[in-house]
């Protein structure tokens, strides 16, 4: 549809109002009578509560009110469930810790809610928090990871602090395949803890009114329809018809906003309660506590080859953080989004993954972007460029040996997946080709006659998103369908408002969504208006997360409209007086085939609502919807290539060059494509470079702000070369992938792939700050002095022989 | 934090408008703004002064309003991101953050503007370094910042 349809690069319709300053945040909602809340948290990593005395905040002008869990358990409020039951591999289900929205005799994290204290202002509840006096039980926490199992246990009945210990693969096939390996490579991975860090902070706004016992929620959600089903059915707040949950513009997610938190749950109770709004903002301090983390794994991964250094079989170990409790998605992410994924782009014919998954006292870990796929490409890739290197064959090379070829899809990989379509050595070379890979020695050359040592490093990534099919999921677990919602509404005058279940904080839904419709229908660009984020007004949805949108939200929509065009038909035929089938639809157009007769889209639009001349036994109206099951996960995939000069003097990693090219199916708007690979990418890199999420053996976040979690900056980054190649998916309408994740994903293993190949290392533990890069290089010297070569050893171990635990953090 | 201190009174101009308000003296200037004028386009994303979400100009200089106590703005001009243009009639930093992508969620996008266009206004030629580094006051989660550097530079090659 002219140059505002699917593929073009149309610019963004959300963007007016975003860079006028008329974007409408929760923060930026108010309503008359509203009282702000503060919540009471832990500043113990675990504790019993003996006692909370509110007296004197109470006395406060101001102060509304102060209520602790024990408020909330008394009015039967249930826990925050997790969404995804996980089997161990006796068969046993995962061990669930209670998690009730407020804590009622126990905290088990620095920064867990307990209370909620309520004031006619900010200032006033801030005051009313203050005046609380908290008697607490200190207990020993179980606070790293390393030492989960052996620590204090944190929950009653939940031994060794092990939620499950999951299998995937076949364990007696890779046995084998080791046992007769010429080359076995081995590595120990840490998978930083990271903090999500989306820069508008979580929020909430809940009124109730008493007459209609009807809540409204404004909040900073992925996923409103959720979150008003966990609201209803596992809180028992109220049934669904009286709650209504509005995500109004959001400040980006990354994963962090798809989950159920305990403050909005409790903002809506307590409105309830005290019959006035609630409105609560998290500050940043309180966003580094309580947003759940990411990542967070301990890996031992082994992959076995031949001689020719073809692989044979590959072994992983990982040790999983959950935090303290269960968020609602987290026991997914370290099971079906990662162990599924270790076969990469690979032909590797044994694979057998084992995960242990346990609770420590720090903060919930789930989904963020990437959500176990980045996890798993580190762990593949890391390896597969280390392979190479003890084999002196080129990285690009040993990975050509090991791609799944064109014609070998569909793919069934030996952990579950089949890969539809892909070509992954078309990625690489022209990644190669981006990255001038061939010139790289000279540039390495170049970089050490000016003291300073450079890398290359490759990534090729294969990511599963746009979860799927509802039926699966469910057998393995999930607790709710995958499926997504669309409705295309026609109106008399023949625009269209397109209702989406999927909902956009940064995506540009708004802008593609009416672009498929256009051209789908025929019908302007500008005749088309996107609707989400309100379940008031939406039907049904599971929101935005795992690159869903465009795959399973768009294909929705697609199929919206081909109902829309089937109905039309009949309506054209019988105005045309022909048969349904003999009639076409093109561009807006309604036409009998082989004649001049015809009918403009909104012709018919307004003889549906005008039925004056009309088939008999049609209702009148143009209004469809389709909730739209996907047959597969789609599975982009491509090759990142990254290059660093590293400052020997400082330990200063530059990122010089970083080329992605990219597989992601058919593409609606490049533009927003290209947007999401590198907002993808700067969050891996970051993860790579720079951020951290520390806790110290006492369990205290020790990054609990901008001034101690690095994220990347503008200088940080360079310009990246982005670019796509097209293997369509074979499975959805549209042909399309997803693209959200893959930056994040593919880009740490590039960057510290070419961090090692500078440093002459065979690991370092990301991230690779200057403190550690700068310590590595002192150690590598000293070894090098002793005469055991700059490559042997890892980087943790020659801090351990410099006595020096304080450079394991970042 | 306590609302301490006798009331100020203030007089000054937000977007070309006369404003008197009265306000605790240890209120933020981010705070008025958003609050008692309404003017939520200028967010807060940190408590550290370090995300630059909530960008504004002062006497035509840009600051955190976060940083800025209601007593500093007695008598200044103050522009906030809807003085700057409005749709139908967009400055040219935000029409270039527009036509280049520049933004995602939004949320940063008014400071990131806000410091952009105080940034071609002090500086005499800019290249793709020179605008990396005079952002680094602002953070950006969604874009990779890569966007937001075209648009500068394409805003100020106009200017």
């Amino acid at each position: 549809m002219g140059d505002q349809g699917i593929g073009k690069r149309v610019k963004r319709r959300e963007d007016v109002r975003f860079i006028t300053g008329r974007g409408r945040y929760t923060d930026d909602i108010g309503h008359p009578g509203q009282t702000f809340a503060v919540f009471l948290r832990s500043p113990h990593p675990r504790a019993r509560i003996v006692g909370v005395d509110a007296g004197e905040a109470l006395k406060l002008p101001g102060v509304v009110g102060v209520f602790t869990g024990k408020d909330l358990a008394a009015d039967k409020i249930g826990d925050l469930p997790c969404g995804w039951l996980v089997k161990s591999r006796d068969g046993s289900d995962m061990k669930v810790p209670s998690r009730p929205p407020l804590a009622v005799e126990r905290v088990n994290f620095v920064g867990e809610p307990y209370g909620i204290v309520l004031g006619d202002s900010l200032a006033a509840a801030q005051a009313g928090a203050d005046a609380v006096v908290t008697d607490f039980e200190e207990l020993e926490p179980a606070a790293s990871l390393a030492g989960a199992t052996t620590g204090a246990q944190i929950h009653p009945g939940i031994e060794a602090n092990t939620c499950y210990v999951w299998e995937l693969g076949d364990a007696a096939a890779t046995e084998a395949a080791f046992a007769a390996a010429a080359h076995v490579t081995r590595l120990e991975l840490v998978n930083n803890r990271l903090i999500p860090n989306a820069i508008e902070p979580r929020a909430a706004l809940a009124l109730y009114d008493r007459a209609t016992e009807e809540f409204t929620l404004y909040t900073t959600s992925q996923n409103p329809h959720l979150e008003r089903l966990i609201l209803a059915a596992f809180v028992g707040l109220a049934p669904e018809h009286k709650l209504r949950v509005i995500s109004p513009d959001v400040g980006g997610g990354f994963g962090s906003k798809i989950f159920v938190y305990p403050e909005e749950t409790t903002a809506c109770w307590a409105a309830r309660r005290i019959g006035r709004p609630v409105k609560w903002t998290a500050d940043r301090s309180e966003a580094f506590l309580s947003d759940h983390h990411g990542r967070d794994h301990l890996t031992r991964a082994e992959l076995a080859l031949d001689a020719a250094g073809v692989f044979l079989a590959l072994r992983v170990r990982t040790r999983a953080n959950l935090g303290a409790y269960l968020s609602t998605f987290a026991s997914s992410v370290p099971t079906y989004l990662y162990g599924t994924l270790l076969a990469g782009q690979y032909r590797t014919p044994a694979i057998h993954v084992e995960v242990e998954a346990v609770f420590t006292n720090t903060a919930p870990v789930d989904a963020y972007r990437g959500a176990g796929r980045p996890e798993a490409t580190y762990v593949v890739e890391r390896l597969v460029e280390t392979a190479a290197r003890e084999l002196g064959l080129d990285p690009a090379e040993i990975r050509r040996r090991n791609f799944i070829q064109p014609d070998q899809f569909p793919y069934q990989t030996p952990v579950a997946l089949v890969y539809d379509t892909g070509d992954y050595q078309a990625s690489l070379e022209r990644a190669l080709q981006r990255a001038d890979y061939a010139g790289f020695a000279a540039r390495r050359s170049a970089s050490q006659a000016r003291g300073m040592r450079r890398g290359i490093g490759l990534s090729c990534y294969i990511e599963a998103c746009g979860l799927a099919p509802s039926q699966l999921a469910i057998q393995l677990g999930a607790g709710v369908g995958l499926y997504e919602s669309g409705e295309v509404r026609v109106n008399p005058t023949g625009s269209v408002t397109v209702f989406t279940g999927s909902h956009s904080h940064g995506q540009g839904h708004e802008t593609t969504l009416a672009q498929i419709v256009s051209d789908k229908l025929g019908v302007a660009f500008d005749q088309v208006e996107v609707v989400h984020g309100d379940t008031g007004r939406v039907e049904f949805g599971l929101g935005t997360y795992g690159s869903r949108s465009a795959a399973v939200g768009g294909s929705a929509v697609v199929t919206a409209t081909e109902k829309i065009i089937a109905k039309g038909r009949k309506i054209a035929a019988h105005m045309l007086e022909a048969q349904p089938e003999d009639v076409d639809f093109e561009d807006g157009v309604f036409s009998v085939r082989a004649s001049n007769r015809k009918l403009g889209f909104g012709e018919v639009a307004f003889a549906a609502y005008v039925p004056a001349n009309f088939p008999e036994g049609l209702e009148p109206g143009l209004s469809e919807k389709s909730f739209y099951d996907p047959k597969n996960f789609t599975f982009p995939a491509g090759a990142h290539v990254a290059e660093v000069e590293i400052d020997p003097e400082t330990g200063v990693v530059e990122l010089v060059a970083f080329v992605a090219v990219d597989d992601f199916g058919e593409v609606i708007n490049p533009m927003i494509v290209e947007g999401q690979v590198h907002g993808g990418i700067a969050q891996g890199v970051g993860q790579a470079l720079m951020e951290h999420g520390v806790y110290d053996e006492a369990g205290q976040l020790v990054t609990g702000s901008y001034m101690d979690y690095r994220m990347p900056r503008a200088a940080d980054l360079p310009s990246f070369i982005v670019e796509t190649t097209v293997t369509a998916c074979t499975h959805n309408p549209l042909g399309v992938k997803g693209c959200g994740e893959a930056g994040a994903i593919g880009s740490p293993a590039a960057v510290m792939n070419a961090v090692t190949d500078a440093l002459g290392l065979k690991d370092l533990a990301m991230p690779a700050s200057p403190e550690r890069v700068w310590r590595a290089l002192q150690s590598s010297t000293a070894e090098r002095g002793r005469g055991t070569g700059p490559r042997s050893g890892t980087v943790e171990g020659a801090q351990a022989a410099q006595g020096s635990p304080a450079a394991a953090r970042g | 934090m306590a609302q301490g201190g006798r009331p100020l009174k203030l007089k000054f101009t937000v977007n070309e408008v006369a404003r008197e308000l009265e306000t605790a003296p240890n209120v933020l200037l981010v705070d008025i703004l958003r609050g008692p004028l309404g003017l939520t386009g200028t967010h807060v994303g940190c408590d550290t002064s370090q995300c630059g979400a909530c960008t504004v100009h002062l006497d035509g200089r840009a600051v955190k309003a976060c940083t800025v106590l209601a007593g500093q703005v007695e008598g200044a001009e103050v522009t906030t991101i809807e003085g700057i243009g409005a749709p139908g009639n967009l400055h040219p930093m935000q029409a270039a953050f527009q036509d280049l992508h520049a933004l995602q969620c939004g949320f940063c996008t008014p400071g990131m503007i806000m410091s952009a266009i105080d940034l071609v206004r002090t500086s005499e030629r800019l290249d793709e370094p020179a605008v990396r580094a005079g952002l680094e006051g602002n953070y950006c989660r969604c874009t990779g910042y890569h966007n937001i550097v075209q648009a500068v530079l394409a805003a100020a090659a106009q200017a």
